[in-house]
């Protein structure tokens, strides 16, 4: 085996030993659990999560009940040729999350865009959960 | 489109990674015969915003993005770290800087580091 890669300080080890441990109980867990963001704005909810490297059409988004579920696999590619393999920090395979929305949406919307590796749902909101302006009469 | 990095990259004006704590981009570093392939997560970097230093035999990826909520937005919830991502590899002295390769897709790095010509195993037909 020839000289291969080395992370270079020790810090860099440390901090990716603790990360891969701990990674790893997740996986044995819940497989894989991809870092997800709620937003709030005037209109709409946003519901990001980081999914890097999957094609759109692995990506499954339902609403159901107040809640949303975002599922999805990232399938491994074959080798064209016989490999060694040095570092397999990535993950593949299925995940799934869900989460509550914390405020009423129109489900027929709901619209979602996948760019650089972030999936971005936007669900805007009923009228009733938008803010209102009162207007306040002076008489 | 030019995907192909064939020079020495280096730009002094980074303050902002390197100060910030930078998070390790997950990779996955494969070899076969000809080349090293290394493949690294970076969601939310875009190509234009990807930063491979080569220096020395010592790789440097950065990848600069933006999580912030966008304007008239608010985190609920956030996960996402809003660190750029930053890592260092010391390089097989085999590697032939000059053709290495680089292709960014859907918030993934691939990057193949091929074996200069003298490194790969040659075949010698004996007559």
């Amino acid at each position: 085996m020839s000289q291969l890669f080395g992370v270079r300080n020790d810090l860099d080890r440390v901090v990716k030993e603790f990360f891969e441990d701990f990674t790893k109980g997740m996986e044995y867990f819940h497989g894989w659990v991809p870092a997800m963001d709620v937003l709030e704005e005037k209109n709409n909810l946003i519901v990001r999560m980081e999914l890097p490297g999957l094609k759109k059409e692995d990506i499954d988004i339902s609403v159901h009940e107040g809640v949303l579920s975002i599922s999805g696999e990232r399938k491994r590619e074959a080798a064209n040729e016989p490999s060694e393999q040095f570092r397999t920090e990535r993950y593949f395979g299925r995940f799934n999350r869900a989460v509550t929305l914390p405020k009423p949406v129109h489900v027929e919307q709901i619209s979602a865009a996948y760019k650089e590796g972030i999936l971005t749902i936007t669900l805007p909101k009923t009228e009733a959960a938008k803010p209102r302006q009162i207007e306040v009469t002076v008489g | 489109m030019n995907n192909t990095l064939t020079t020495e990259k280096r730009n002094p004006s980074l303050p902002a990674v390197e100060e910030a704590p930078g998070l390790i981009p997950l990779v996955d570093i494969t070899e076969d015969k000809d080349a090293y392939t290394l493949v690294a997560e970076m969601p939310g970097v875009t190509r234009q915003n990807l930063e491979i230093l080569l220096e020395n035999h010592e790789l440097t990826i950065i990848g600069r993005r933006n999580l912030a909520a966008p304007e008239g937005a608010e985190f609920l919830v956030r996960e996402s770290k809003p660190h750029h991502f930053r890592r260092v590899f010391e390089l097989d002295p085999a590697v032939d800087s000059a053709r290495i390769e680089a292709r960014m897709d859907q918030g993934v790095l691939t990057l193949i580091l091929p074996k200069t010509e003298q490194v790969k195993p040659r075949k010698i037909a004996v007559s």
